[in-house]
């Protein structure tokens, strides 16, 4: 990075500020609509950095976005942004705050950088500032000559990009992205998870990023919050959640002396101690797939050597990605389990 | 999807922008009023399709223009036959010319609040520093102001032709204020009715079609009533009926109290006291429509 560094760099600095300061609050916050119940009693503290909001659709992500913009009184409880009450001070925190909305909310008939600047300009800031301000953060979006055609021509991902360039435009201090990686194919779900890393990193902005796919925010967040049916699931860093979670997938070659060299690794690691499970999910060839909890380092370490000691090839050793419904499951079996130990 | 990423600019070229890193805004921040009138002039501005394609400027711009065309003629005969009125009086234009401001309240209510809807640009509005009503207020009044500028552009023509043909200055000013003051209503109006219709849906294609039947065909409707009542004797009962049409509501108010010659058959005009009943009836109009829209916004939300 020192490479592109010069004088006239003068961001980043915030970061170091804000730093150690909690930038969400919620206390037993609840919404109630008169059919459903949206959130319940959720308290949860967000610090600065890159958080992910997990949870099923319907779960209160964007509920609780709403609650937090001051757009729409919580039924109980408090919550702050940014040390700002979301029921007294909703403008100001929209004037530091910037969102992306989930659904399409482009005109086509527009350019990026009118619309940009226009959005701009309705987050308070004057006419030639908004104007530099729109070059600037088209550029880190991506948008170059483009910028200039009607975006009802763009593809989908850069559309996604414009509508990330105006949640940015104002120089927030923090952005809610609600589900940004929705309809991208896999190459533009990469880019826009790297640009959203960079947010914090680059631009110093706090996010907080919701999605429905825990795995693809393990990559990007340093912290990780589940929600289902209003209610905390889970709220703790990504190193946490991915050391609690991690399913390591095996696969190993046969030799003379081991012809069936799954089994024998299965064997030997039970005998040490570790639980192993057949990844017999219904595809060819899986039944040479094992599976085993990661507790750590030490279980990658101790599947290396149980290999080398059979003297067989480690054909794979991968990190399973984990769907959000896992989750659910585990902290499901993991409710059983309390209540059967109660009882 | 691969051509995302376009290089800044060829390997090579000694003009390339060097990339700088990100930086913050430091600058002011000017908050919800100036947002409030960032929107008022972006939409006043789009009413008459600046800042957007080539193709939405015709329909405004050509209306503008007809509107304007016959108050030219008339100021030019009426400066070559040195005539000592103008063939129309400054109240009775707007009248007139009724369709052209239909149509124009028609395509351009829609095309102010029904694409905000439609492309949900509205919660991106409502995620600024801006609230509902400033939204609200943003939008009628630039859509007032843009009919206020349809209306009175002709009316000033046909002054500064009075002024030239040398008629009385006296007269023609308050001619010309009492002109102004109608039209002004009348753009409130209007603007308020064409929002309301236009903001409940986010078709453009309806919002334009029930505009036009609620501006235009309620004046057919009670005009029609009003000859049948003219032809069976009961002339009390017009003025009544010209009541239920916006057309005629403004007609009646400027028949009352701005001097005008009422465009009713056989020019039974409302009373004072029928006059005062049109001047509630409009004003409570305007607020009802400001009301409806505040209703409607609230619910639109994020």
């Amino acid at each position: 990075m020192p490479g592109q560094l010069c004088g006239l760099t003068t961001g980043v600095v915030r970061v170091t500020i804000v730093e150690g300061v909690t930038v969400i609050a919620t206390e037993s916050l609840s919404k109630r609509f008169p059919r459903v119940t949206a959130l319940d009693r959720l308290s949860v503290d967000v610090g600065p950095g890159v958080t992910g909001l997990v949870g099923a659709n319907g779960a209160g992500k964007s509920t609780l976005i709403k609650i937090l913009l001051g757009l729409s009184p919580a039924s109980e409880g408090r919550a702050e942004v940014l040390g700002l009450d979301v029921a007294t001070k909703g403008a100001d925190i929209r004037e530091r705050v910037g969102y992306m909305p989930e659904h399409d909310c482009l005109p086509p008939d527009v350019s990026a950088t009118e619309f940009v600047v226009h959005m701009a300009r309705m987050s308070g800031l004057p006419p030639t500032a908004a104007r530099e301000r729109t070059a600037d953060t088209l550029r880190h979006v991506g948008l170059y000559e483009e910028r200039y055609r009607p975006i009802g021509g763009y593809s989908t991902g850069m559309k996604q990009r414009v509508k990330l360039a105006q949640a940015l435009v104002h120089d927030p201090q923090l952005v809610f992205l609600d589900e940004p990686t929705n309809g991208l194919d896999p190459v533009g779900r990469d880019e826009m998870l790297g640009l959203i890393r960079r947010i914090h990193t680059d631009f110093g902005i706090s996010v907080l990023v919701t999605s429905h796919l825990l795995g693809e925010l393990e990559r990007t967040c340093d912290h990780v919050v589940v929600i289902d049916g209003g209610k905390l699931l889970r709220s703790s860093s990504t190193t946490d959640f991915t050391q609690t979670t991690t399913t390591l997938a095996i696969e190993v070659t046969d030799s003379d002396e081991h012809p069936d060299g799954t089994r024998a690794v299965r064997e030997t690691l039970h005998a040490r101690g570790v639980e192993v499970a057949d990844g017999s999910d219904g595809l060819p060839g899986a039944g040479h797939i094992l599976l085993l909890t990661a507790q750590g380092e030490e279980t990658y370490d101790l599947v290396r050597d149980v290999v080398a000691d059979l003297g067989l090839g480690l054909v794979r050793m991968e990190q399973r990605r984990h769907h959000i419904s896992e989750v659910f499951k585990n902290e499901e079996e993991q409710r059983k389990e309390a209540v059967g130990h109660g009882s | 999807m691969a051509v995302e990423h376009p290089p800044a600019a060829a390997p090579g070229d000694q003009t390339r922008i060097h990339n700088i890193g990100y930086r913050s805004y430091d600058g002011p921040r000017l908050g919800r009023s100036y947002a409030t009138r960032s929107l008022y002039s972006q939409s006043l501005r789009g009413a008459y399709g600046l800042g957007r394609s080539i193709k939405s400027k015709v329909l405004p711009m050509l209306l503008f223009a007809v509107m304007c065309v016959p108050a030219a003629i008339m100021v030019a005969v009426a400066v070559a036959t040195k005539a000592h009125a103008l063939p129309v009086a400054y109240t009775r234009y707007a009248i007139i010319m009724q369709s052209v401001i239909c149509l124009y309240v028609a395509s351009q209510a829609p095309q102010s609040v029904s694409r905000d809807l439609r492309f949900k640009t509205v919660p991106l509005y409502f995620s600024r520093p801006i609230e509902t009503a400033d939204y609200v207020r943003a939008k009628y009044a630039a859509l007032a102001s843009a009919m206020f500028i349809l209306t009175a552009a002709p009316l000033v023509v046909l002054y500064v032709g009075a002024l030239l043909a040398k008629l009385d200055f006296a007269d023609q000013t308050k001619g010309f204020a009492e002109g102004l003051v109608s039209v002004a209503l009348l753009s409130l109006l209007f603007a308020g009715i064409g929002l309301v219709i236009a903001s409940v849906t986010p078709r453009r294609g309806f919002g334009i079609a029930a505009v036009i039947a609620v501006l235009i065909v309620s004046y057919g409707a009670v005009s029609t009533l009003q000859a049948i009542a003219y032809n069976q004797g009961s002339t009390s009962a017009i003025p009544w009926i010209g009541l239920f049409s916006p057309v005629t509501l403004i007609d009646g108010v400027q028949s009352a109290f701005l001097g005008a010659t009422p465009a009713l058959p056989g020019g039974h005009g409302p009373s004072t006291g029928q006059g005062v009943v049109y001047v509630l009836l409009t004003l409570g109009l305007i607020a009802a429509a400001y009301g409806l829209l505040l209703r409607r916004y609230k619910k639109v939300g994020l």
